[in-house]
């Protein structure tokens, strides 16, 4: 071993042994020089391949019995979520009643995976699901801006956690990041992980304020370093949101950490998928990109709201041959 | 032509949210003239086409139905103005289409676009007939009143391929619905260029969606969509009318069957506009 960068690039190219995975990697995280060091090493994107392999690939045709597959998948896929300053208990509620059973005339869809709102409605939504496998997920560490003290942010996750949230999702402090201070991104989700306990963690990039794919690469890779069970596109509030090609770079990066590492880290998919069509030009990018083992429920999600609708009204185009009107399912 | 220069053959595409795009199949059908000679390649609409037509409309029509009565007869007079200026090309069209004299396609043009402005000037005229000040014991204002039905399928009459589409269409839109058309399946070509007309009339993209195409193809799934309220049968034969009929009824769509043997140089009649209307009744106290 030449120099401590060459040795930290080692890592991401999953070449090293993993007994000595561990050590390079608490190097890497040892201090900001070092974590910067690593992340400037990382190979840069070639944004017009990126842009092109993510068209090619959207293109796929998913027919038949494999898109009524990629339709129950994807539904299974689903945090839905409500996030807007009018949410009310009621809506919450509502929105409950719909994860566990999306379609009521129809037992055969399966519930989504998670419900996803602001902290102060966890408690609604921990009462309205009872004992349904659906999850409750909440935003926290002053969602969607992120701008408040640290003290501030770790109260928010934790107040979402003692309301009775099993997921945390929080933004990241984009602010310090194109700032360059990325050791102080770091600290920031590795203290909101050890805040979270057994919760799940996913770590939300806002893609569209990171301006460049290697940005999305070593923010995807800083975030996971610090222990990310996922890392998340965006929170829906910024445009653009979750694109085909920043979720190919994120496939990218968990395929190579988990290569790296053989943790596998999965990937939400948030803001802007409002189609069974870009659902499962999703599923496919996943598949193609990051493998199989993605295709499951704890290794990728689609965060949506309208969604949901359109991939009921789809499943049930495809059983009873007939298109579903606008008006034949609940709007949350 | 001048010597050595390249024939500039038109491509008839579909009208979909106030856009031209070809079908996303891919495919088209020859059509031809009267006399057999072939017209044009037509745009073969699948059934993906007609759902985009149909979302488009869904998209349009709530707008397409708050704009006032008064504004939507001048757009459908703009339609008028618009058709009447390009009257030699639908003349040449339609006698072609038709296999028609020149004279008598030009009057079927000029009677398509009296057509247009008839029914414009129905726009705010409509609530008088079918609407009312209802007598009601108590003291209360009772207002009977004619709204838009939504998105109204409509299957263009087969024969008439001008004349016969506006006689149709215009009362449909006239009121404020939406409208998904299939075309003429042997004649659509009058019917492509006058989406043409429509996109340079005021017409919001989506309010008139037409498709060419085999009727087929397009009737049984146009039929069963439940996001379409309403459906002109005008364009199917008596004996397949029935199976569409049930399979409209899946979501109770207002249906009109093909009148028998239809004359449409014949004076029209409020008739048609009646039927793609809902009645809304308003209660209002009176007050001192």
């Amino acid at each position: 071993m030449s120099t401590a960068g060459d040795q930290l690039r080692v890592v991401a190219s999953g070449e090293m042994a993993p007994a000595q995975v561990g050590a390079a990697l608490a190097e890497v995280t040892s201090s900001e020089t070092a974590l910067r060091r690593f992340l400037a090493g990382l190979p840069g994107v070639d944004q017009v391949g990126a842009d092109q392999r993510a068209a090619a690939l959207a293109t796929r045709s998913i027919k038949a019995a494999a898109k009524a597959w990629a339709i129950d998948t994807a539904i299974s896929m689903v945090d839905l979520t409500t996030l807007e300053g009018a949410d009310t208990p009621g809506k919450v509620h509502a929105l409950c009643m719909k994860a566990g059973r999306p379609d009521p005339e129809d037992p055969s869809v399966p519930p989504v995976a998670a419900v996803c709102v602001y902290p102060d409605l966890v408690g609604v939504a921990r009462s309205a699901l009872g004992s349904s496998p659906v999850k409750v997920a909440s935003v926290a560490t002053a969602f969607p801006s992120g701008r408040a003290s640290r003290a501030v942010k770790l109260a928010d996750v934790r107040d979402a956690l003692e309301a009775g949230a099993d997921e945390v999702d929080m933004v990241i402090d984009r602010g310090a990041f194109l700032a360059g201070h990325y050791g102080r991104v770091l600290e920031e989700v590795q203290a909101v992980k050890a805040a979270c306990g057994p919760a799940h963690l996913k770590v939300i990039l806002e893609t569209g304020e990171l301006a460049t794919y290697d940005n999305v690469r070593r923010a995807s890779w800083t975030a996971m370093l610090a222990g990310a069970d996922f890392i998340k596109t965006s929170t829906g509030k910024v445009a653009p949101a979750s694109t085909l090609p920043v979720g190919l770079v994120m496939l990218e990066a968990v395929r190579d950490f988990a290569a790296a590492t053989g943790r596998l880290v999965g990937v939400k998919f948030a803001g802007g998928i409002r189609s069974t069509k870009d659902a499962i030009r999703y599923l496919v990018l996943a598949n193609e990109v990051a493998g199989e083992a993605w295709l499951e429920p704890e290794l990728l999600r689609l965060g949506a709201s309208s969604l949901l609708n359109d991939l009921l009204m789809q499943r049930r185009k495809q059983r009873t041959g007939a298109y579903a009107g606008s008006q034949d399912f609940s709007v949350e | 032509m001048p010597e050595g220069r390249l024939a500039v053959n038109k491509t008839y595409k579909l009208y979909v949210a106030g856009a031209f795009p070809r079908s996303e199949s891919g495919r088209s059908y020859p059509v031809h003239a009267a006399d057999g000679a072939l017209l044009a390649n037509a745009a073969l609409a699948s059934r993906k086409d007609l759902r985009d037509a149909v979302v488009a409309a869904r998209a349009a029509q709530p707008k397409w139905a708050r704009t006032t009565a008064y504004n939507r007869g001048q757009v459908l007079y703009r339609i008028a103005e618009m058709l009447e200026e390009r009257a030699a090309q639908f003349a040449e069209q339609v006698a072609r289409s038709e296999g028609l004299a020149g004279a008598e396609a030009g009057r079927l043009v000029a009677a398509s676009v009296d057509r247009l402005v008839y029914y414009a000037g129905w726009s705010d005229k409509l609530a008088q007939i079918a609407g009312a000040a209802n007598p009601v014991a108590g003291p209360y204002f009772n207002f009977s009143l004619p709204e838009p039905t939504g998105v109204i399928g409509v299957v263009a009459p087969p024969g008439s391929s001008l004349l016969g589409l506006v006689s149709v269409l215009a009362p449909v839109i006239v009121t404020g619905n939406a409208a998904v058309v299939v075309a003429s399946e042997e004649r659509p070509v009058p019917a492509v260029t006058f989406a043409e007309v429509l996109a340079t009339s005021d017409v919001p993209g989506g309010v008139v969606n037409l498709l060419t195409g085999r009727l087929a193809e397009l009737a049984p799934v146009l039929a069963a969509h439940r996001d379409v309220d309403g459906l002109d049968l005008c364009g199917i034969s008596e004996q397949d009318a029935a199976a569409l009929e049930r399979a409209a009824a899946d979501n109770v769509k207002r249906v009109l069957r093909r009148e028998v043997a239809p004359d449409w140089e014949r004076r029209p009649s409020p008739r048609r506009m009646l039927h793609f209307v809902e009645t809304k009744t308003v209660w209002h106290p009176i007050g001192a």
